[in-house]
């Protein structure tokens, strides 16, 4: 069997006024994650203030980008086509939510290890940032 | 200063209805409410406190003048479904505080009337501070438990068979319960051959969606002796949110972890006491996850916990959702805690239906996971005895 992911319109985020940097970000093809100079504890989704700490000390650091899926479920009652949500942990050690895309959905399983890609929200009519996902990678 | 003791549930009142295309949202609201007072054996005057979630329309304020309330005392403390479950607990702080004597808790709400789903993606809802990263990808109530259930699934070998028994078990109740949504009884292999809906989650792994609602009475202890109803005491309660933690996430447990031990330390009782256990389901993995983090079976082991039975009134160990639970009965306006406390409470003045009647049920908890388990949720638990 084999469901190929099919490309989905992603909800346009609200763009709140600290994450400017991160969606400038995504558009040139970086993940931005924020770091903690006091504390030094990587955090996302990105915080003004650190959630470990509350140090206002919150440094944006370009991720390497790569992970492995930490879990996963792949929507399959979903109009118009299936997709795939999960959680990745970052090399760096947080876990973000995201889809993994541009792959066989029946071939995605736990501790995948995957590489960042960007899909753009919205769609031709009204474009929005883009948004990191995940795709699986060999080795 | 612990609750234990402090207060007692006089009335409670689950509404007959799973469609009510003929009432608002504050009607099904105020229905409830004269149900559960008069159950208690109660007038609206006696009322001094009030308490709801987010299901109440326009909130505290609305509801208190709908209702015709004077209270002195209000509390809406919003965690999802296991919301009603933490109101019974603030409703006891508030009665050994001195704060009200008599409190009110009300829920309810028509989401097949207006047409809404757990399917559909969540709503984008402005200001709030995860949502720009989340909503893109999709998250859904379904998608979010079924990566829980992956991840038990992955790490503790956790099956869909087991799962499947937590919906074989509400079924069995649910044939006795005739305001049931659903009353077919149902089989490990109906449940793998319903429609997959997010992987590992199939159609009959998810709870019901219905209209409807509930309420509860709860008083102190001079006015419940007063009244003509069991004596249903509140010994302990607990509870704690979670969520993803900036990221330092753990999706193997419930935060019933810490709600439980809090319930259980100010009860004085173990999970060994208790005879009945409301118990959200949500989804099947939600009932398997709680009974692990309470200390009903090792963690990791609920799967094989659950099957064979053993979640069913006369022949297993440990009778849940006697009235067939969110899975069978009822899940009104998808919030699953209200229901929980109701059918313990009949379980406990022993007027829950003969067929799934818990023999000398004098402890009983329950629990509810409100919010997404794949995000961010809060665990409630309550514990009751009967004196």
């Amino acid at each position: 069997m084999e469901t190929p992911q099919q490309e989905r319109k992603m909800a346009i985020p609200e763009v709140h006024p600290e994450h400017k940097e991160y969606w400038d970000a995504t558009a040139e093809g970086k993940l931005l994650v924020k770091q903690c100079e006091s504390c030094g504890e990587y955090h996302y989704y990105p915080r003004v203030l650190c959630p470990f700490c509350m140090s206002d000390k919150t440094k944006w650091k370009e991720a390497k980008g790569t992970g492995n899926i930490y879990t996963f479920s792949v929507m399959r009652r979903a109009k118009p086509a299936p997709y795939a949500i999960a959680y990745v942990t970052l090399d760096e050690g947080p876990k973000m939510m995201t889809n993994i895309v541009d792959f066989d959905l029946d071939r995605i399983h736990m501790n995948q290890k995957v590489k960042v890609v960007f899909k753009q929200s919205g769609d031709q009519d009204n474009p929005g940032p883009f948004i990191p996902c995940f795709t699986p990678v060999k080795g | 200063m612990s609750i234990e003791g402090k207060a007692y549930i006089a009335g409670a009142f689950e509404h007959p209805k799973r469609l009510v295309e003929d009432k608002s949202v504050a009607a099904i609201h105020a229905e409830c409410a004269k149900g559960a007072l008069e159950d208690a054996g109660l007038t609206l005057q006696d009322v001094d406190g009030y308490f709801c979630a987010g299901d109440a329309p326009g909130g505290a304020l609305s509801m208190v003048d709908y209702l015709g309330l004077n209270v002195r005392h209000v509390d809406s403390t919003e965690t999802g479904g296991s919301s009603y479950i933490a109101h019974v607990s603030h409703a006891a702080q508030a009665i050994t505080a001195g704060k009200c004597n008599v409190a009110l808790i009300t829920m309810g709400g028509r989401p097949r009337a207006e047409g809404k789903s757990g399917v559909k993606p969540k709503k984008f809802t402005p200001n709030v501070p995860e949502v720009p990263f989340e909503i893109p990808y999709g998250p859904t109530a379904v998608n979010e438990y079924a990566m829980a259930a992956s991840l038990h699934m992955h790490k503790y070998g956790t099956t869909s068979e087991q799962l499947a028994w937590v919906k074989v078990a509400a079924s069995h109740h649910a044939q006795y319960n005739p305001n049931a949504r659903l009353k077919d009884l149902v089989t490990v292999e109906d449940v793998l051959h319903s429609p997959m809906i997010a992987d590992p989650l199939h159609l009959m792994d998810c709870c019901v969606v219905s209209d409807g609602g509930g309420a509860l009475v709860v008083v102190n202890q001079e006015i419940a002796r007063g009244l003509k109803r069991p004596l249903i005491k509140v010994i302990g309660a607990g509870e704690s949110p979670k969520g993803p933690m900036g990221g330092n996430m753990d999706m193997t447990y419930t935060a019933a972890v810490h709600s439980g031990k809090a319930a259980f330390e100010e009860a004085g009782v173990n999970p060994a006491e208790i005879k009945y256990a409301g118990i959200y389901d949500s989804f099947t993995i939600t009932v398997i996850m709680q009974l692990e983090d309470l200390g009903f079976c090792k963690k990791g082991e609920g799967g094989k916990f659950v099957a064979d039975g053993n979640l069913i009134a006369g022949i297993g160990n440990l009778p849940i959702n006697t009235d067939g639970g969110g899975l069978n009965n009822n899940h009104p306006t998808s919030r699953g805690g209200m229901t929980k406390l109701i059918e313990a409470v009949r379980q406990l003045r022993e007027e829950a239906h003969p067929e799934v009647q818990v023999k000398d049920c004098d402890i009983a908890l329950v629990n509810g996971i409100g919010g997404g388990l794949g995000s961010r949720h809060c665990s409630a638990t309550l514990i009751m005895e009967r004196v």
